[in-house]
């Protein structure tokens, strides 16, 4: 690098640091949350290496049991036990009461044999399965979130499974999350293509007319836009009223139009629709108009025109379009939140669910992972396919 | 477009009259009846055009820009509609096809090449449209290449090729399908010098060999001289002048025309005498013989026309009727001749050229030579120099 073009990045230096903090430090520490959780390791470490030489199917040993009940106490008073429990809890339900339970009963004996103390407090400490469950949510790295996050589990044995079918719900979510992103994508192509059309072709007054509407949902805010849409779109909202005036619905047979996927769909394709817009009417401008008075020249009416000669040229700005917008549609959250319901819900609002309220991180990362993952992939394909060069964003 | 406009004739109707049939030199085969253009329904780019075209001339609209030509060409091939007169193709009125039923080929002045098909494809494109067989296609597509010298480069994008190389697949592209009306709007427009004029060669061969009637519009007269049989002088939506370029030449009959075509001098005077085809005209209060080619009376104030090469210098006496004595402001050598600025009849900037032959080395700045030209040679024409003339 030239000297002056090293001063001039030089003056990105507060960017990349802040993207830095904001960013990049984010994403890495709950990709590593995803596969790495130290918890029950520092809490059990002595119960844990009593454990490493156990067959998993007799009894552990006293061994075990002393270094377990020590620790267990020791948690409780570090403050530790809950974290513990529910990491246990999460390789087999059930046992969170039994780990609390059993450091609080602790303090009440003075002495051992421990097995007989803990068997005492609870009789699940006497299953093989209980000490595997241990065992497992020990191991500092793991591949048990990402297992979780696509309905698998590690059987004790260690071979992999699926979960039972009451507990599958991540790939299905994700297939879900993935559909309707699709056709939310489908629908801003169809909705937004002939908008930019009508922008790149209308005179430049008008034209700026119109791109400023396009435009409009970015300068309003994100919760009113949808709040209108609530209002629109309710059970007594505006389209049922008209439906219902109309007589096309009977006040009785008013529609649900809105916390389910419908509203899920209808908001998001509106809020998305700009990001399909913007880059399709750029490239659209950088055609031509002589292009198609060609091609009727040469005989071609208009579909054929558009279709072999207009058509072609804009595939790089609907790519660009298509893989913006979907992109943005999979990881979307605030909308399917407030207007999605119970079936409109997609999978950062579970992401979201294990972040704030089942605090389970790990498999928030891994679902956060999973889903950088696909998009990775997409746009390598699109990398393949169309070429990023060829992309043209505005 | 409003039909309210009072200097335009009612709408276009179709013509009513048989055709005029398909004779090889049909002298109307292309014909504008009274044909008007407004944009905005106010201003007329096109005004009241009369231009008939045979069957496989070569017509060139030349102008400055803004001066209706390439309007005109859009009206033939359909992307823009009089607002009145009508336009008629071997006879039958255009009004209600639309540019792809025209079967014009046109080659447009940004080539307007398809960038996401090969040159084949292009080419096949119009052959395509037309239902015409993939064997039938390519043997066509491989002779249109072949007319313009680019053959075996089927394969290739048109980004990969140079200007020259897409001005010719555009070339190929509007004459693939064999129509009998070839429009080009300034196609060389964007090429160097030396390219444009093989091209310009090769167009004019292209259509001696295929006979087709073309229709080429440029603000570049040399380009006009180079191919035309026919030039149509555009001067604000107005032909003033349609001629062979040899007529356009020696025979301009008004000022714009003989100040746009080619270099020439003029003189302001008035006519003083009028005998038939000759009339007097006084410049600076001498008085010069010229050939009447204007309407014009006694008094009314006329411009002298006078090529800078039909003037000669120290010619015998007697020998011309106009002779006058000059002084020498500059002389300039370009190699083959001499371009020499005099102050004749008080007027400075008068060019005289003369061929580079021994003993020019006699004129010498600041001399007082003697030129002189005949009365056929200084051509009287309106006062109007007509302003933006290139």
């Amino acid at each position: 690098m030239t000297r002056p073009a090293f001063r001039a990045a030089r003056l990105t230096l507060p960017l990349v640091a802040f993207i830095g903090v904001t960013f990049v430090v984010p994403l890495a520490t709950m990709l590593v949350r995803s596969v790495y959780d130290p918890v029950v390791a520092d809490a059990l470490p002595d119960t844990l290496a009593a454990l490493r030489d156990w067959d998993g199917r007799s009894d552990p040993g006293e061994a075990a049991y002393a270094a377990a009940a020590r620790e267990l106490l020791r948690a409780r008073e570090e403050r530790t036990i809950g974290r513990v429990a529910s990491r246990i809890n999460r390789v087999r339900g059930g046992l969170r009461s039994v780990v609390v339970r059993s450091g609080r009963r602790l303090q009440d004996f003075s002495g051992g044999p421990w097995r007989a103390v803990l068997l005492e407090i609870d009789g699940r400490w006497g299953d093989a399965a209980t000490w595997q469950a241990v065992r497992t949510a020990g191991d500092r790295l793991t591949a048990r979130h990402y297992l979780n996050a696509v309905d698998l589990q590690r059987l004790p044995d260690g071979s992999i499974a699926r979960q039972p079918p009451e507990r599958r719900i991540y790939v299905a979510l994700l297939w879900r999350t993935l559909v309707v992103s699709l056709g939310i994508t489908a629908l801003c192509l169809l909705l937004g293509y002939p908008v930019a059309y009508l922008i790149a072709h209308a005179p430049p007054r008008r034209a700026g007319l119109l791109l400023g509407l396009v435009l409009l949902p970015f300068w309003t805010s994100l919760l009113v836009r949808t709040t209108s849409w609530i209002v629109l779109l309710q059970t007594q909202g505006v389209v049922n009223d008209v439906l219902v005036t109309l007589g096309l619905l009977a006040d009785d047979g008013r529609i649900a139009l809105i916390y389910n996927m419908t509203g899920t769909v209808v908001a998001m394709t509106h809020v998305l629709l700009p990001f399909m817009v913007l880059p399709v009417y750029s490239i659209m401008r950088a055609i031509p108009p002589q292009q198609m008075n060609a091609a009727a020249s040469l005989g071609a009416g208009f579909p054929r025109a558009f279709l072999r000669v207009y058509w072609p040229q804009t595939l790089s700005g609907v790519g660009a379009g298509s893989l913006l917008v979907f992109i943005l549609a999979i990881g979307y959250y605030i909308t399917p939140a407030l207007v999605g319901g119970q079936s409109g819900q997609l999978i950062s609002n579970f992401i979201a669910y294990h972040m704030q309220t089942s605090l389970n991180w790990g498999l928030a990362g891994a679902l956060g992972g999973i889903l950088l993952a696909c998009v990775a992939v997409l746009y390598l394909a699109y990398d393949r396919v169309v070429g990023l060069d060829r992309m043209r964003l505005g | 477009m409003p039909e309210s406009n009072t200097a335009v004739e009612a709408p276009p109707t179709p013509a009513a009259e048989a055709p005029r049939g398909q004779t090889p030199n049909d002298p109307e085969y292309v014909a504008f009846d009274r044909v008007s253009k407004s944009y905005d329904g106010r201003t007329l780019v096109v005004r009241n055009l009369d231009l008939r075209i045979a069957r496989g001339e070569f017509l060139t609209l030349l102008g400055p820009s803004g001066s209706g030509k390439t309007t005109c060409l859009m009206m033939l091939a359909g992307f823009e509609a009089p607002t009145s007169g009508v336009i008629r193709i071997a006879g039958r009125s255009v009004h209600h096809l639309p540019p792809r039923r025209r079967g014009i080929g046109m080659v447009f002045q940004n080539y307007a090449l398809f960038p996401h098909m090969t040159v084949g494809d292009n080419l096949a494109f119009p052959l395509e449209v037309r239902g015409i067989a993939p064997d039938d296609r390519r043997a066509r597509v491989r002779r249109a290449l072949e007319l313009v010298r680019l053959e075996g480069l089927e394969q290739r994008r048109p980004g990969q090729l140079s200007g020259g190389q897409q001005q010719r697949v555009a070339i190929a592209r509007a004459l693939v399908f064999e129509p009998d009306l070839v429009l080009m709007d300034e196609p060389l427009g964007a090429l160097d010098r030396r390219l444009r004029e093989e091209l310009q060669y090769e167009i004019r061969c292209i259509h001696r060999d295929l006979g087709v009637t073309m229709v080429y519009v440029t603000h570049d007269q040399h380009e006009a001289m180079v191919m035309s049989d026919r030039v149509a002088v555009f001067r604000a939506g107005v032909v003033e002048q349609i001629a062979s370029p040899e007529a356009l030449y020696e025979e301009p009959d008004c000022s714009f025309v003989a100040r746009f075509i080619g270099e020439n001098n003029r003189l302001p005077g008035r006519v003083t005498r009028v005998r038939g085809d000759i009339c007097d005209v006084d410049v600076g209060g001498r008085p010069v013989q010229a050939l009447r080619v204007v309407a014009c009376g006694t008094g009314d104030p006329v411009l002298l026309s006078i090529r800078p090469e039909r003037i000669s210098i120290a010619p015998e006496p007697g020998l011309y009727t106009n002779e006058f004595e000059a002084t020498v402001d500059d002389v300039t050598f370009l190699g083959d001749h001499l371009r020499i600025r005099v102050t004749v009849c008080g007027q400075p900037d008068f060019i005289v050229k003369i061929p580079n032959v021994v003993g020019h080395g006699a004129v010498l700045e600041g001399d007082r030579i003697r030129i002189g030209w005949t009365s056929t040679d200084s051509r009287v024409l309106d006062a109007d120099g007509g302003e933006g003339a290139a």
